[in-house]
C-alpha cells in the first residue's frame, strides 16, 4: 500500500503551520475497523477532497473531525493545539463546521433564525431583531447572495441550493476555519454547482480549510488542491491533485480485495419461465419500463442515484403503482395498486430502510416473520402454509430462522434488539414464510457489516435456486456484478439497457450515464479498455460506487449492535 | 438530524403550496372569522355586528382566549396540556377563598393563584421532560389529582371576590372599553412577545420543529418545554382569577364546565398551529378563540339549544382539524 | 459454520422459551407472555387485595367479592376495548359519553317495556358501531389526531344526550335490560354468580383471542408498532385501525348495558370512564403510542383500579380523592414505563 504523504509535495503550504493535523486516527464500530491510522496535515486555504468507495471510511473521517465521532486512537491538532471533541457543538465552537447532505435546518423558521439558533443576539430580554437580520445580511453578503436570499425568508421557501448557502452562512457565523461539505452537489443543478464552486473558492481565498467529500471526480478536479483517497478504512493516498489523473484516482479507490465473496451465478438450466413481466410501466417517476424476471434468476437493477431504480421496485409492489402499462405474473395480467395486492400475488419487497419499512421494531421475531401470512385471507394463507409442511407458527418460524441462519436469543425477542444483519434475515424469513416467489430487494446489504453481507448474498441465491425470481436494486457495482445473472441499467427514469452476467463496471456506467444503448458489442470492453472508458465516465463511475457510502457508515454507527457474524457460504444455498 | 428540505422544496409548486397552507391557516382564520360574522349579520340581523354585541363577543372570548395563549406555547413546543381546566378551578376556588371579600387580600390572592399556576406548570413540565411521560397522560394525571383534591374540599362556591376585584370582570375604561378585553390583549401581547421577541420563543419553535436540530444548536430543550408549561399554567391561573372576578366567587366546577382543556386546544388548532409543534402562533389562536366566541354568540342569537351548540362545536372542531390535516403534507400526524 | 466474534448475548439457534406451549401460539402469543406482561400489575393487585382483606375480612365472602366484581365489570370491559385503540397508536376518549348514550337511549326508548329488549340491544350496539366507525374513519382517512377526533365525539355525544333529554333523561329501563348488570345465577357453593362476571370473562376471553391469537390482532399490533412497515407487508392499516375504534365503541356499549343494571339513568352516568379506562390500560403496561399491550394485563389493571378505589374507601379516604390517587397512579405508571424504555435503550 503506497501512501503518498502530504507536506513535502503540497502545492500550497500556504501557512507555516498546518491548520489541522491528524495523527494516527483510527475508529472501529463493534470491532470492525472502519478507519485505520489516518495521518493528515492541512494548511489553511486549501480545498481538500476526500474520495473513496462505498464504506471506505470517508464519512467516518469527517465525522471524527467534526466531533460527531470520537476516534479510538490518534490525535487531532487544530491551530497548534491538541483538541478532542466530544460533541459536534464543541467542534463548531472551535471553528469546525460540517454540512451534511441532509441539512440541519428548521424548515418553518427563517434564514436568520436558523443561522443564529441558540445564539440569538439579545438586547435585554429581547432578541435584537435588527442585529439578527443585519448580521445575517452581512454573512449573506460575504457569500454574495444577500440580493437573492432575504434573512426573513422561510427555509421551506428556498431552493435546495439556497438552503445549502444558508448552511454555509451558518458555518461562517461560527467563524469556521474548517468547513466540511458532505456530497454538497448531490441535489444541485449544474448552474447551482458552479455558483457553489465560486463560493467555495472564495472561502479558500479567505484562508478556510475545506474538506470536500464527493464522488464526482470532475468536481474534484475543478475544485480541490489536494486529495485523500481512502479504501476500506486505509488512507491509500494523500496527494496534490496535479499529480493525479481521474484514472489514477479510480485505480486507487477501487480494486476490491478478494475477501469479497459472491455465490455462483445461476446455471442456464436453473433459469425457468418468465415469472414477472412489466410492459410499458410508467408513473410520475419512471417511464416505459419493460422488465422480465425469470424463475431462478437474479436480475440486478443498476443506475445512478435518482435514476428510478427504487421507484421500479416500489411500482411493482404497489407502493407507488404504475399509472400506465401492465404487470403479468406467470403469464396472467394482474393489477397491483397497493402493497396488499402484491403480497397476495406472492411478491415480497425487502426495502432499503429496514427499521421503518421492513420491520415492526417493538414486536418479536416470530410476529414479524408471520406478519405477511397473517394479512392473507384464510384460503391463501392455508395454501401457503401448506408449502411449509408445518402448520405451526412457531415451528415454521424456527425452521425459517434456521434457514436464514438467524441469531437471536429467542423467537420472542423484539427485533429492535437484533443486529442489522440479523434484522435483515428476519425480513427474509418474513417473505420466505409467505412463500413469495417474486422478490424485490432494495439495497439488500446496505448498513450490514462485511461479515454478514455474504450470508445475505447466499440467501438471495438460495431463493433463486428454489425458483424465485429476484430483482436486486443496488448502488454497489461489485454487488451488482457479483450477484446478477442479468443486469438492467436505468438512467433518468428509463431503462437504458441490459447486460449479461459478468459485465464490467465500465459497461454499467456507460449505460447509466446514457452513453450507450447497451446492445452493441462496443460496451463490452476487455479489461484493458476499462480504464480508457473510465476517462470519459470516471466521475459517474465513482459516483455510483460511492453514492451510498455515507448512509452505510452512518448506519453502522447508529447501530452499535451490529455483530460480526460467522458465516458458512455453503450452508444455506445448498 | 434529518430534515426533509430537499423533498419539500425540490418542487417549486409544492413549496408554493406549503406557503399557501401557512398563510391560509394563520391569516385565513381571521378571514373565516369575518365570514362567520357576516353570516351572523345576515342570519341574526344588524345588531349582531353592532358595537354592543361585538363587545359581548370579545368579553366572552376572554377566559378561553387567555388560557389558549398558554396552550399555544405548549403545543408549539410539541407538548400538550390537559390539566388547565382543573387548574382554573383550583385557582378560582383558592383565590376566592383567600380574598374572602376583603379588598386587602387581593394581592395575596393573586399571588397565591399565580404561584399555584407556576407550581403546576413546573410539575407538568418536569413530568414531560425529565420523567419522559407522554404529555397527554401526564397532564391528564395532574388534572385528575387537582380534580380530586378540589372536590374533596369544596363542594359549593367558595369565598367571595370584593367589589374592587370584580372590576376586573365588569369594569370599563374610557367609558366603553371593558377591562377584561384589555386583560386578554395584555396576555396576548405577552405571549406574542414571548414567541416572537425572545430567545425562549425562538427556541420553542425550534424544539417543536425538530428536537435534534435544536439540541445540535445548543438549545436546552427540556428547559424550553418546562418554560412553556409554566407559562401555560400561569395563563390558566389568570383565567381562574378572571372567572372569580366575573362570578364573584370561586366555583369548583368552573373549569371543567367550560371545557377549557379541549376548547383551548381547539382554539389553538383552529388558529392554525400544528398539533405536532413548531408551526403557528398566538395571533391565529386569538382569532380561533374569537371565532369560537362568535359562533357561540351566533348560536345564542339564533336561539340554538345550548346542548346542540355543544354538538355543533364538536363537529366544527373536527372539521377544522381535518381540513388542516388533509392539506398539510406531513404524513405522521396520526399519533396522540 | 465459522465462529468469528459472536456476541455473548445472542445464542446460536433461537430457542422458543417454552416449546411445549406451541399448539396454542400460532399467532404469536401464549400463556407465559400474558403472565409476563401481567406480572407487575398482578403483584400490585395482590397487595391491594391483601390490604383490603386485612381491613375487611368479609371481602373474601363470595357475595361480597362478587358484588365487587359486578361493580368492576363495566370498567374491565371498557378497558379491554380501549386497549385495542391504544396498541394501534391512538386514544379513544369518547367511550364515557358513549356509555351515557347507551343508558339514556335505552331508557328513553324502552320506557320499561321488557319486550323491547332485543330491538334496543340491537339499536345501542348499532350506535356503538356507528360511533366507532366515525371515530376510525375521521382519524385514519381525514388524518385528524385521534385525541381530537374522540374528544370532539365526546362533545357531540354529550351535547346530543343533553339536547335530546333536556339534561334530565326520562324513561325507565326494563328489568330484563337491567338484569345483565344486576342479576346473578344461584349457584350451590359460592352462592351467586353475577351475570356481569360471566360477561366480563367472556369479553376478556374474546378480546384476548382477538388481539393475541388472530390475524387481525397481529396486524393491529404491527400497525401500532410500525405503521409503514406493516403497510409494506400487506397490512391494510386503515381498516385495522377503524376496527379497533369500533371494538372500543362496542366495549363502551356493553359497559353501558352493565352499568345500567345498577347505576340508574342519568346524563352523567358515563362521565369520567374514558380516563379510568385509559388509566387501566396504562396500568396494564401498554405502550402509549402503540405496538405493545396485553388484554389480560389491561383487564387486571382495571380490576386493580377498582380494588384500589375500594381500599381507599375502606381507609376512609373521601370519595373525591379517589381521582387524585388515580392521577398519581397513572403518572407513576407512565413515568415508570418511559424511564424503563429509556434504560433498555429503546
Amino acid at each position: 500500500m503506497s501512501r503518498v504523504t502530504s507536506a513535502a509535495e503540497s502545492p500550497r503550504p500556504a501557512g507555516d503551520e498546518p491548520l489541522l493535523k491528524l495523527a494516527g486516527i483510527s475508529k472501529s464500530f463493534r470491532e470492525v475497523e472502519v478507519l485505520r491510522d489516518v495521518v493528515l496535515e492541512c494548511p489553511p486555504g486549501e480545498v481538500h477532497a476526500i474520495v473513496g468507495e462505498n464504506g471506505a471510511g470517508k464519512s467516518t473521517l469527517v465525522k471524527v473531525v467534526a466531533g460527531a465521532h470520537q476516534p479510538d486512537r490518534g490525535t487531532m491538532t487544530l491551530d497548534g493545539r491538541a483538541v478532542s471533541f466530544h460533541h459536534p457543538r464543541q467542534a463548531q465552537a472551535a471553528g469546525v463546521s460540517i454540512i451534511y447532505q441532509e441539512f440541519n435546518l428548521l424548515t418553518d423558521r427563517t434564514v436568520a433564525q436558523n443561522i443564529f439558533l441558540g445564539r440569538e443576539p439579545t438586547r435585554g430580554p429581547l432578541i435584537d431583531r435588527r442585529r439578527l437580520e443585519e448580521d445575517t445580511v452581512a454573512l449573506l453578503e460575504q457569500l454574495n447572495v444577500s440580493g437573492s436570499i432575504s434573512p426573513r425568508a422561510k427555509i421551506s421557501d428556498l431552493s435546495v441550493a439556497q438552503q445549502q448557502i444558508v448552511e454555509i452562512a451558518k458555518a461562517l457565523s461560527f467563524d469556521a476555519q474548517i468547513l466540511i461539505m458532505d456530497e454538497p452537489t448531490a441535489s444541485l443543478a449544474p448552474p447551482e454547482v458552479e455558483a457553489l464552486f465560486e463560493i467555495v473558492r472564495q472561502l479558500r481565498e479567505r484562508g478556510m480549510l475545506i474538506f470536500y467529500v464527493s464522488h464526482r471526480l470532475k468536481e474534484i478536479f475543478a475544485l480541490a488542491d489536494r486529495v485523500t483517497v481512502l479504501k476500506d478504512g486505509d488512507q491509500v493516498a494523500t496527494t496534490d491533485i496535479g499529480s493525479l489523473t481521474p484514472d489514477s484516482i479510480v485505480r486507487l479507490m477501487v480494486g476490491r480485495e478478494l475477501s469479497d465473496y459472491f455465490p455462483e451465478l445461476a446455471a442456464p438450466d436453473d433459469i425457468g419461465e418468465v415469472r414477472l413481466r412489466v410492459r410499458g410501466g410508467s408513473n410520475q417517476h419512471i417511464s416505459d419500463i419493460d422488465l422480465e424476471l425469470r424463475a431462478g434468476e437474479i436480475v440486478g437493477l443498476a443506475g445512478l442515484e435518482g435514476s428510478g431504480r427504487t421507484e421500479v421496485a416500489e411500482a411493482i409492489f404497489g407502493v407507488e403503482p404504475f399509472e400506465t402499462g401492465t404487470i403479468e405474473l406467470d403469464g396472467e395480467q394482474v393489477s397491483i395498486r397497493r402493497p396488499r395486492q402484491a403480497v397476495d400475488h406472492r411478491i415480497g419487497f425487502v426495502t432499503e430502510d429496514r427499521k421503518t419499512q421492513g420491520l415492526v421494531l417493538p414486536r418479536s421475531v416470530l410476529e414479524n416473520t408471520l406478519l405477511p401470512l397473517r394479512t392473507l385471507s384464510g384460503h391463501d394463507r392455508r395454501e401457503r402454509e401448506a408449502v411449509h409442511e408445518v402448520a405451526e407458527g412457531s415451528t415454521l418460524t424456527m425452521q425459517l430462522a434456521e434457514r436464514v441462519d438467524l441469531r437471536a436469543a429467542s423467537l420472542d425477542q423484539e427485533v429492535r434488539f437484533l443486529s442489522g444483519g440479523n434484522q435483515q434475515k428476519v425480513v427474509f424469513a418474513k417473505w420466505l414464510a409467505s412463500d413469495a416467489w417474486v422478490l424485490l430487494f432494495d439495497e439488500p446489504t446496505r448498513g450490514i457489516d462485511v461479515g454478514a453481507k455474504a450470508g445475505i448474498h447466499d440467501l438471495m441465491r438460495g431463493l433463486a435456486k428454489r425458483g424465485a425470481a429476484v430483482l436486486m436494486v443496488s448502488s454497489e457495482l461489485p454487488e451488482v456484478i457479483g450477484m446478477s445473472d442479468r443486469i438492467v441499467v436505468m438512467s433518468h427514469g428509463r431503462i437504458a439497457g441490459e447486460l449479461e452476467a459478468g459485465a464490467s463496471e465500465a459497461d454499467i456506467m456507460l449505460l447509466a450515464t446514457g452513453q450507450s444503448n447497451g446492445d452493441g458489442p462496443d460496451v463490452r470492453h476487455p479489461a484493458e479498455e476499462v480504464a480508457a472508458a473510465k476517462t470519459a465516465q470516471e466521475d459517474q463511475a465513482a459516483e455510483t460506487a460511492e453514492a451510498t457510502a455515507d448512509s452505510e457508515l452512518s448506519e453502522v454507527t447508529s447501530n452499535p449492535h451490529d455483530d460480526q457474524m460467522g458465516h458458512d457460504p455453503g450452508e444455506v444455498s445448498g | 438530524m434529518s430534515s426533509p428540505p430537499q423533498e419539500r422544496t425540490a418542487n417549486p409548486a409544492r413549496s408554493l403550496l406549503a406557503k399557501f397552507d401557512l398563510t391560509d391557516m394563520q391569516s385565513g382564520v381571521w378571514l373565516v372569522l369575518l365570514a362567520v360574522m357576516a353570516v351572523g349579520w345576515i342570519l341574526a340581523g344588524p345588531n349582531f355586528v353592532g358595537g354592543g354585541n361585538l363587545t359581548n363577543i370579545a368579553v366572552r372570548a376572554v377566559p378561553l382566549g387567555i388560557v389558549a395563549m398558554g396552550q399555544t406555547l405548549v403545543i408549539l413546543g410539541g407538548s400538550l396540556d390537559l390539566s388547565v381546566a382543573y387548574l382554573i378551578s383550583v385557582v378560582a376556588v383558592l383565590s376566592a377563598f383567600v380574598m374572602d371579600g376583603d379588598p386587602a387580600n387581593i394581592p395575596l390572592a393573586i399571588a397565591v393563584g399565580l404561584a399555584v399556576g407556576v407550581g403546576v406548570g413546573l410539575v407538568n413540565g418536569l413530568l414531560v421532560t425529565k420523567g419522559r411521560a407522554n404529555p397527554l397522560i401526564a397532564t391528564l394525571g395532574t388534572g385528575l389529582v387537582m380534580k380530586g383534591l378540589l372536590s374533596s374540599r369544596f363542594a359549593a362556591q367558595t369565598g367571595s371576590a370584593p367589589r374592587e376585584f370584580q372590576l376586573l370582570g365588569y369594569g370599563r375604561v374610557w367609558g366603553f372599553m371593558p377591562l377584561s378585553i384589555l386583560l386578554l390583549l395584555a396576555v396576548f401581547a405577552i405571549a406574542w412577545w414571548l414567541t416572537r421577541g425572545t430567545r425562549f420563543g425562538s427556541h420553542l419553535y425550534a424544539v417543536g420543529g425538530s428536537k435534534e436540530i435544536a439540541r445540535l444548536s445548543g438549545v436546552r430543550d427540556d428547559r424550553v418545554i418546562i418554560g412553556a408549561h409554566v407559562w401555560c399554567s400561569l395563563t390558566a391561573a389568570m383565567t381562574g382569577l378572571f372567572l372569580v372576578a366575573r362570578l364573584g366567587a370561586g366555583a369548583p366546577w368552573i373549569g371543567p364546565d367550560g371545557i377549557y382543556d379541549l376548547e383551548s386546544i381547539a382554539a389553538v388548532v383552529v388558529g392554525g398551529t400544528a398539533l405536532l409543534g413548531g408551526r403557528g402562533g398566538v395571533p391565529g389562536t386569538l382569532a380561533g378563540a374569537l371565532l369560537l366566541a362568535v359562533l357561540d354568540n351566533m348560536f345564542n342569537a339564533l336561539q340554538v339549544d345550548g346542548f346542540l351548540k355543544s354538538v355543533l362545536r364538536g363537529v366544527i372542531i373536527i372539521a377544522a382539524v381535518a381540513s388542516y390535516a388533509l392539506r398539510s403534507k406531513r404524513k405522521d400526524v396520526d399519533i396522540a | 459454520m465459522s465462529d468469528t466474534t459472536k456476541p455473548a448475548d445472542e445464542g446460536r439457534v433461537p430457542q422458543r422459551q417454552q416449546p411445549a406451549a406451541s399448539r396454542l401460539d400460532r399467532f404469536g402469543g401464549h400463556a407465559l407472555e400474558h403472565l409476563k406482561a401481567s406480572a407487575p400489575i398482578l403483584a400490585v393487585l395482590i397487595v391491594i387485595f391483601a390490604a383490603i382483606i386485612y381491613l375487611n375480612p368479609a371481602f373474601l365472602d363470595p357475595p361480597v367479592f362478587l358484588a365487587f366484581l359486578r361493580r368492576a365489570a363495566p370498567l374491565m370491559i371498557l378497558a379491554a376495548g380501549q386497549v385495542f385503540v391504544i396498541v394501534s397508536g391512538g386514544f379513544d376518549l369518547s367511550v364515557g359519553s358513549l356509555i351515557t348514550v347507551t343508558v339514556v337511549v335505552a331508557a328513553a326508548i324502552t320506557e320499561g317495556d321488557p319486550d323491547a329488549l332485543i330491538p334496543v340491544m340491537m339499536l345501542v350496539l348499532l350506535i356503538g358501531v356507528l360511533v366507532g366507525m366515525v371515530n376510525g374513519v375521521v382519524t385514519t382517512m381525514l388524518k385528524v389526531p385521534s385525541i381530537i377526533t374522540t374528544l370532539g365525539m365526546l362533545l357531540i355525544l354529550r351535547g346530543a344526550v343533553f339536547y335530546w333529554t333536556g339534561g334530565s333523561p326520562t324513561g325507565a329501563l326494563a328489568d330484563n335490560f337491567r338484569q345483565f348488570g344486576r342479576e346473578a345465577f344461584d349457584l350451590p357453593v359460592i352462592g351467586q354468580l353475577p351475570y356481569a362476571a360471566i360477561i366480563v370473562i367472556a369479553v376478556a376471553w374474546i378480546a384476548t383471542r382477538l388481539l393475541h391469537r388472530t390475524a387481525f390482532g397481529h396486524q393491529l399490533l404491527a400497525t401500532g408498532g410500525g405503521a409503514r412497515a406493516a403497510q409494506l407487508t400487506g397490512v391494510n392499516i386503515t381498516r385495522v385501525r377503524i376496527i379497533a375504534f369500533v371494538l372500543s365503541a362496542l366495549s363502551a356499549v356493553i359497559a353501558g348495558i352493565l352499568l345500567a343494571g345498577f347505576a340508574g339513568v342519568s346524563a352523567q352516568v358515563g362521565q369520567g370512564y374514558e380516563f379510568r379506562a385509559i388509566s387501566a390500560v396504562v396500568l396494564g403496561g401498554a405502550a402509549i403510542g402503540g405496538g405493545r399491550g396485553s388484554v389480560v394485563a389491561t383487564v387486571i389493571g382495571a380490576l386493580t383500579l377498582e380494588a384500589l378505589f375500594m381500599l381507599l374507601n375502606l381507609l376512609g379516604l373521601p370519595q373525591p380523592l379517589r381521582e387524585s390517587v388515580q392521577g398519581v397512579i397513572i403518572i407513576g405508571a407512565v413515568v415508570y414505563a418511559g424511564l424503563r424504555l429509556q434504560r433498555s435503550g429503546g
